[in-house]
């Protein structure tokens, strides 16, 4: 396994130094079902998508070692978008016309997905994209096993102003100037109007990728949480921002229970860069975590350190995606008996697999999942805590019901529908 | 006594609202096994009651379980729930009796689970912490007692603040104390004359608590308009006073910023403005510094953890020597034949750049990594108004100015000073006075990238220590460079404050994203104006 492991990282450099595609040496099988790994591994996105990489790795060397899909062995195609969003549409082609892979498993930035996007429609290829994202999209050639606003960060502010989360009444909205975090914000924005929250009480700041002085922003928050009300951080801050805000939030004395932040973009790998014991208790909304006691999990956690060579490695949320993706792939595929795109995509409308958190997470016709919505709390180990989860599963929902011109939008890929953003049925 | 009767009554109040039982007048053991037995239940609820009957059992104990509750070492044996206070080592915990506080033997972790607190819970065990220490013999814990109470202006403890402050002898725990009182009575519940008076001793403070106090007052429609009055009065009093603050806040985060700027320029003054290459590996210098503090961390976490704290003393030097040979291998291997041809030593570099940060995510692999502050950079000094100076913000400041004035000291009054001076100055000359100005070229390469080695230790206390740390910073540093003069020392301190200080009285009205776009173009229209930067060079070569 080591071997092969640090024949990919051989490959990975040598992949960016020649500006090539990389592409792993196949196994002398006479024939196999080629799976597609479209993740940087190399520039800013490395730091999130490599783990991602690595979990779609062992996935597939799991189900090798089970006997393979349709009586093939199953081998993945790695390639490097390095971070570069036109590059990603370039190998996304690569990956469909010319390597011909059944699927592809990919992406992780908003802009990333977007770029891809046109070429999986025109060629009709399919993607799994694991990554939380902002919603306001259903395409025929795409399953989001991410969550969508509703199941993440709707959830997550609820429970900010639930009197368990400090019944919060301010809100200050922080993020990364792109996509995600203005469309979030802007489903947050409505949403706390809905309940009452005037503009005046909502702090909206965004500052650029890789924003590393964040004293005055910091300040000014301090200072509008202390003009009577009772204030939350909502971040969705991304990437490497994230150790420098905390940095900044712990020196500055900022305590959890005074001024809580929850994040969308924090998990247990970007933790792993920081001290968390001045932390302690701030949250995190997902719909998973390492820290979940299931034996689905255990196994899972297990056979990820053991793949990985690294007792020290955590896993998150996206690797769940991937995990449910993949599974629910894999029996896609073998119900429809082939790999063929518009086979598999019928098949894949009520697929059930049984989640890492013990829940079922379930594939709707608007091609984003039902699963439970978690609340963490940040603990001193760089694990999280669940402090408050949802009742049962929550359908993703692809238009956000806050937003008016999206609200009466309905994605729904069967009969009679078969639109992603249709205001009346097709057929 | 009549302080903890005072604070029992009113928890027994909230018992009978959460439908939980406690003692009535039972003995203190007796309370606290049955608040104890509380702490182990599952409803987030049932655990807040047992905190607040834990704080009313007056027992000894009750303050070092608290404590030990959101530390997160308060668990709990599964099979019988029983409760412990562990000390961990591995995979097998010490258990200590929380009441009687001695060793009761040890159990593997698996057996037991963490006391869970949230947000809600903590924020009452500091309340009930800060009702306990209120009268405790230590001054310091009576201080941040009253300055806990203040934050939770709870009309239930006025009875204990009022029994406090006569009680009390110190000065200042009394001021922190009628503060507190101040904010209990400012509350609904009081008598509009108290109100008044009330708003008026919080608009003597400094504190945020105290402008949120009053804030919550002035928006309070329903409240007495003489109150609100008075409340409006002391808030503008607070602002008036804060503003200034405000203003030497902001001075203090542009000259932080500054000496970041300074820092990651500094090495690039000597690279590109003495020699003249245009480094664009500069970056990866600055981030083979932060990588090296981290190796000089994880030896010291592995050898000699008790010395942790001086591992950033020890990670200047080795920090300084990384990034010199390397510094020297670039010099060596590339720079060296393109000297003269700015443009193919841009690309080179540039490919550099690429191959190191790659080569950096092969060895310590794409995540970042974690460089610990040691205690005495942790923290910040909170000034009136809640303006907070971060201790690390302060050290990184001192230690840029310490780099900038070794640097300098380096160029005027050593040898190899006078030899690079001469060689940047005429060459041909200085050949001829018997210098090697290969070797020369050399060190001063070194120089440069071993003050960026510097920096990364700096910058690994504020920043990600990850592949992508040292791009942030090379346009930054290219900046202030031509900003404040190419070729000068001076300048590059004086840009790099200057364009700190701005941006950061920018920021607030712009925002993030447009105060980095106006600092740029109002750059590129002062270079118009002005291309040699604020200190022109005089003469035919860098004046140094």
């Amino acid at each position: 396994m080591k071997t092969m492991m640090s024949r990919f990282r051989g490959l990975a450099a040598a992949g960016l130094f020649a500006g090539a595609a990389m592409v792993s040496a196949a196994p002398a099988m006479a024939e196999t079902i080629k799976v597609g790994i479209l993740h940087s591994l190399s520039g800013t996105m490395a730091i999130s998508e490599t783990t991602l990489k690595d979990a779609m790795l062992m996935l597939i060397d799991d189900i090798n070692k089970k006997g393979g899909l349709l009586g093939k062995q199953v081998e993945p195609v790695v390639v490097d978008p390095a971070s570069d969003w036109p590059l990603f549409a370039e190998k996304a082609r690569e990956l469909i016309e010319k390597e011909k892979v059944a699927v592809v498993f990919g992406c992780w930035t908003s802009v990333s997905r977007k770029s891809v996007l046109p070429v999986f429609e025109e060629l009709n290829g399919l993607l799994f994209y694991p990554v939380q994202y902002e919603g306001e999209e259903s395409s025929r050639n795409v399953f989001y096993t991410g969550a969508a606003p509703n199941q993440q960060a709707i959830p997550a502010v609820e429970y900010l102003m639930s009197e368990d989360g400090g019944g919060a009444e301010r809100f200050a909205l922080l993020g990364t100037d792109y996509v995600y975090p203005r469309t979030t914000n802007k489903i947050l924005r409505a949403f706390l109007h809905s309940r009452g929250i005037s503009d005046d009480d909502i702090l909206e700041e965004y500052t650029p990728f890789g924003h590393s002085d964040w004293q005055t922003i910091v300040s000014k928050v301090r200072a509008f949480a202390s003009e009577g009300k009772k204030t939350a951080i909502v971040s969705t801050i991304n990437g490497d921002a994230n150790v420098p805000f905390y940095k900044e939030l712990a020196n500055q004395g900022v305590m959890a229970e005074d001024l809580p932040v929850v994040a969308f973009s924090v998990g247990e790998e970007e933790l792993a860069g920081i001290d968390t014991a001045p932390l302690v208790g701030h949250l995190a909304a997902w719909n998973y975590f390492m820290s979940v006691e299931t034996p689905e999990n255990e196994a899972f956690i297990e056979k990820w350190h053991a793949f990985i060579g690294d007792e020290d490695r955590v896993t998150n949320d996206p690797m769940e995606a991937h995990y449910i993706g993949f599974k629910m792939w894999v029996q896609a595929v073998n119900q429809a008996g082939s790999t063929d795109v518009d086979a598999v995509r019928q098949a894949m409308y009520g697929q059930t697999v049984t989640a890492l958190t013990g829940n079922t997470a379930l594939m709707n016709v608007n091609h984003h999942l039902s699963k439970p919505v978690l609340i963490g709390e940040v603990q001193d180990d760089g694990q999280f805590e669940v402090v408050w989860e949802t009742d049962g599963p929550v359908v993703g929902d692809a238009w956000s019901d806050y937003i008016p011109e999206s609200a009466k939008l309905t994605a729904d890929w069967t009969y009679p529908w078969v639109c992603g953003n249709c205001e009346k049925p097709m057929f | 006594m009549a302080v903890r009767n005072a604070i029992f009554r009113l928890v027994l109040v909230l018992f009978a609202a959460g439908a939980c039982l406690a003692p009535g007048g039972g003995s203190a053991s007796e309370g606290i096994d049955a608040a104890l037995v509380l702490l182990a239940e599952k409803s987030a609820r049932k655990r807040q009651a047992g905190v607040e009957a834990l704080a009313a059992s007056g027992h000894p104990a009750a303050a070092p379980i608290l404590s030990a509750m959101v530390d997160g070492k308060l668990y709990y044996r599964k099979d019988d729930k029983r409760l412990f206070v562990v000390a961990k080592r591995g995979r097998e915990f010490d258990l200590f009796d929380p009441v009687a506080g001695e060793q009761a033997g040890t159990a593997p972790s698996k057996s037991l689970k963490k006391v869970k607190v949230n947000n809600r819970l903590r924020r009452a065990i500091r309340k009930a912490l800060a009702g306990l220490n209120l009268t405790h013999a230590d001054r310091g814990l009576r201080l941040e007692a009253a300055a806990g109470l203040l934050k939770s202006a709870d009309p239930g403890l006025r009875p204990a603040l009022a029994a406090a402050l006569e009680s009390e002898a110190d000065g200042d725990v009394r001021a922190a104390v009628e503060l507190a009182l101040a904010a209990v009575d400012i509350g609904p519940d009081s008598a509009p004359p108290a109100r008044i008076a009330a708003a008026k001793r919080l608009g003597a403070s400094e504190s945020p608590e105290a402008r949120a106090l009053l804030g919550r007052v002035v928006g309070d429609a329903k409240t007495d308009a003489a109150v609100r009055e008075a409340a409006r009065a002391a808030l503008q009093q607070i602002e008036d006073r804060l503003e200034l603050y405000r203003q030497f806040g902001a001075v203090f985060q542009g000259i932080s910023l500054g000496s970041v700027l300074l820092l990651a320029a500094v090495g690039l003054a000597i690279t590109f403005g003495v020699m003249g290459v245009i480094n664009m590996a500069h970056g990866e210098m600055v981030m083979v510094g932060a990588y090296a503090t981290f190796v000089v961390q994880e030896l010291f976490r592995t050898f000699a953890p008790e010395f942790f704290g001086l591992s950033l003393a020890v990670a200047v030097p080795a920090a300084f020597l990384a990034a010199a040979a390397l510094g020297v291998g670039l010099e060596r291997s590339v720079i060296r034949w393109l000297y003269g041809r700015p443009l193919e030593t841009l690309l080179a570099t540039w490919g550099v750049s690429l191959v190191l940060r790659q080569a950096v995510r092969t060895i310590f692999g794409p995540t970042n990594r974690e460089v610990g502050s040691p205690e005495w950079m942790s923290g910040a000094m909170e000034l009136a108004g809640g303006v907070a100076i971060t201790y690390n913000r302060i050290w990184i400041i001192l230690f840029s100015l310490a780099v900038l004035a070794a640097v300098m000291a380096v160029i005027r009054y050593t040898a190899f000073g006078l030899e690079m001076r001469a060689v940047t100055q005429n060459r041909p000359m200085a050949n001829a006075m018997g210098i090697r100005s290969r070797k020369v070229d050399s060190m001063t390469f070194a120089l440069g990238s071993g003050v960026a080695g510097m920096a990364g230790v700096a910058l690994s206390q504020i920043d990600n220590v990850s592949p992508n740390l040292g791009q942030a910073y090379i346009v930054d540093s290219f900046m202030v460079i031509v900003f404040g003069g190419v070729g000068n020392l001076w300048g590059v301190l004086v840009g790099a404050m200057s364009l700190g200080v701005v941006n950061k009285f920018i920021e607030p009205f712009s925002g993030a994203v447009l105060g980095k776009i106006v600092i740029l173009v109002a750059l590129i229209l002062f270079i118009q104006r002005r291309p040699q930067g604020l200190f022109a060079m005089r003469g035919r070569a860098a004046e140094l």
